[in-house]
């Protein structure tokens, strides 16, 4: 049975349509992240969750039972704002105890309860702090104890990380990581980052202008986008995206780069994988098409041995390099489309020179023009 | 120590010396009546009598204090301030309590519980801050009237509250809206309602807006003449009312001393709060949100 069942949930302020048809099903323990750029509705969709906002039409269930209409503290729902939102006058104990009390709760196992949750996330000697005598990374250690500490069926987190410092970042993610892995909480989380988004989730739910693009793992929504955006959305760098023209050949289909400000010369050509060969293909003959390659499918040509795949050869010229320290990502000029490229570490290209790459297209996704949808 | 950089040039020294000259000036001239007050309330009737405005009392002497307390004439009645002092009290401290809180309840539901038709409700209240006590009188002596309430303390309560409303939620409507929607809404899912929220919540960071608005109707409502003078019975009238009796009392000799001593005990709590706590009222108009 599912947590969470969203039913053609629609949602307008005035006579903007915020949330448009959108349903949704969130299986008991799963961990479901929102992504989506600014304003395209996710945090109106977790407030519509959370019952802060009535939605406009359609359903909300929780556990099974329609909820559409109750209050946010009838819902059994605990959530994690991006500002923390503690209570400034409580100290800690009050904050994360507070819930519980308004559940009447008896005091003494409240004191368990803030004792075992204080535990868990290490805060135990801050109990008796006001919010305002804690780091953000405590406040927002605080924030995720008072939500804890109400056992709630879900769990919504708005951006909860966006706060902190790269480094506190990544250790909050690892530790939200664990607790999820260890008490099997059902969440939904939205997030602006997407090695947050590819390392927690269970599933990814990308958002735009109100409407779920896609819904499925990291995995699916990394290598087999629905549609441009999705594909542009999701990876830092993004995907990189060429003009091309698909020619039919003999021993298979063959993508014709064109170059807009060299149209004579020779236009380079990649092979599309046989393996790949959809059965739709043959209907796209001579039509442009876009080619999305991601900045790690890639390889710099020297170091093709000891990689697997075996690509197409490419040579490009360097125009900037920019080295992040784990690997290089080099910005390049092929065919007069500006390309992102991500090379090892030991690479020693230089900005001005030519560089000879290979490119492997057997997880290249290809996209009609028009309204940018899969192709192959 | 001041902390500017100044060009020190003969010239500029001068200008400066001129620039305090003028504010001592200008201090005293603002200083003077209250001085002139003090003195005379501190002085014998024959002192008084023999001239002299600004000289220092020669023979110190409390005795108007005390008649104007306790014995001075307002009217037909002659037991001094002392009595309608309490009646000021009486109506200034439920009337402050109440409107302080029915602002501070707007002021919430305006902000963090937004109904449809909420700013024009707002835009509407605000008009009260506008509206000159003149205007209202009729209309409310006949609502005192139909309330039973006319000539009682109890009525002039419902008037300074009514009068203050407009105010007070403003004052509280400026600090909520401020204070982080996220706040509220994580008590909401907490499982707090309406009032729970308020009391644990909200009125637990609202101490400077509060004292602001202490203060500010403090000073309103106990300096009112006009709504005392026209809705107060004989047995509720403020002290201004009667400060304004006393002065006016024509049997017998004018009594200065007696006169100034009485406008001091009536202007006495208000100047006793704004100096003890004007500067949390300076400091509550200028707070911003509450950092969690
Ligand atoms: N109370 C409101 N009244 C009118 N419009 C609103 C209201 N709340 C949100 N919107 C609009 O709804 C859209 C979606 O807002 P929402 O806050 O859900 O975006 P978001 O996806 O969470 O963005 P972000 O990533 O910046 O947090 C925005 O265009 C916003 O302007
Ligand atoms: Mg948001």
């Amino acid at each position: 049975m599912s947590a969470l069942n969203i039913l053609h949930v629609d949602k307008t302020f005035g006579n903007t349509q915020v949330l448009k048809d959108i349903s949704l099903a969130i299986e008991s323990g799963e961990f479901l992240i929102l992504v989506g750029p600014s304003g395209c509705g996710k945090s109106t969709l977790m407030n519509a969750i959370a019952g802060l906002e009535p939605v406009t039409s359609g359903d909300i269930q929780i556990g099974g039972e329609d909820v559409t209409w109750r209050t946010p503290a009838e819902r059994d729902i605990a959530m994690v704002f991006q500002s923390y939102a503690l209570y400034p006058s409580m100290n800690v104990r009050q904050n994360i105890a507070f819930g519980l009390e308004m559940r009447k709760m008896p005091k003494a196992q409240r004191e368990e309860a803030v004792a075992r949750v204080a535990d868990l996330l290490q805060i135990t000697p801050l109990l008796d702090r006001k919010p305002s005598q804690l780091s953000g990374g405590q406040r927002q250690r605080v924030a995720m104890g008072r939500a804890l500490a109400r056992e709630p069926q879900i769990y919504l987190f708005d951006e909860p990380l966006s706060n902190l410092d790269a480094k506190l970042r990544v250790e909050m993610r690892t530790e939200i990581k664990k607790l999820h892995q260890r008490l099997g909480t059902t969440i939904v989380y939205v997030t602006h980052d997407q090695i947050e988004a590819m390392t927690l989730a269970d599933r990814i739910a990308v958002m735009r202008d109100g409407e779920i693009l896609q819904l499925g793992t990291p995995d699916e929504v990394y290598n087999d986008p629905v549609d441009m955006f999705v594909a542009g959305f999701m990876g830092s760098p993004s995907m990189n995206f060429i003009p091309v023209t698909l020619v039919s050949r003999d021993d298979g289909y063959v993508l014709r780069v064109l170059d807009e400000q060299d149209p004579t010369g020779a236009p380079l050509e990649l092979p599309w994988p046989p393996a790949r060969e959809a059965q739709a293909l043959h209907e796209w003959v001579g039509e442009r098409l876009i080619l999305g390659v991601r900045p790690e499918h890639f390889v710099e040509d020297e170091t093709r041995m000891e990689t697997s795949f075996d690509g197409t050869r490419l040579d490009v010229m360097a125009t900037v390099v920019e080295p992040t320290g784990a690997d290089i990502l080099l910005q390049a000029t092929l065919s007069g489309t500006e390309v992102t490229m991500r090379l090892g570490p030991k690479s020693q290209v230089a900005a001005g020179e030519r560089v000879a790459l290979r490119v492997d297209m057997s997880r290249a996704v290809l996209f009609e023009t028009t309204n940018q949808r899969r192709v192959a | 120590m001041d902390n500017v950089i100044r060009r020190r040039t003969p010239g500029a020294r001068m200008l400066r010396a001129g620039l305090y000259a003028l504010l001592m000036v200008m201090a005293l001239v603002y200083l003077l009546p209250l001085v002139v007050m003090l003195l005379t309330s501190l002085k014998p009737l024959e002192e008084i009598r023999a001239g002299g405005l600004l000289s220092l009392p020669d023979s110190l002497t409390f005795a108007a204090w005390l008649k104007a307390w306790g014995s001075a004439c307002t009217g037909t009645r002659c037991e001094g301030l002392s009595g309608y002092f309490m009646n000021s009290v009486s109506i200034v401290v439920p009337a402050v309590a109440i409107s302080t809180l029915m602002g501070a309840l707007n002021g919430y539901a305006l902000t963090k519980w937004r109904f449809r038709g909420a700013n024009l409700c707002f835009a509407l209240l605000l008009f009260g801050c506008f509206i000159p006590f003149q205007v209202v009188l009729m209309p409310m002596a006949q609502t005192l009237g139909w309330l039973g309430l006319a000539s009682s303390t109890s009525g002039l309560v419902l008037v300074h509250v009514v009068y203050g409303i407009a105010f007070t939620t403003l004052f509280f409507r400026n600090y909520y809206v401020s204070i982080p929607d996220e706040m509220i809404a994580a008590a909401k899912l907490d499982g707090a309602g309406f009032f729970r929220i308020f009391w644990r919540i909200l009125l637990p960071i609202s101490g400077p807006i509060i004292t602001v608005s202490v203060i500010w109707q403090f000073t309103q409502i106990w300096n009112d003449f006009l709504f005392g003078v026209a809705f107060a019975g004989f047995g509720s009238q403020p002290v201004t009312v009667a400060l304004n009796n006393l002065v006016n009392t024509s049997t017998g000799v004018k009594e200065y001393n007696v006169d100034m001593a009485g406008a001091l005990i009536a202007a006495l709590p208000t100047l006793v709060v704004y100096v003890v706590a004007g500067k949390y009222f300076v400091r509550g108009l200028t707070a911003g949100s509450v950092k969690g």
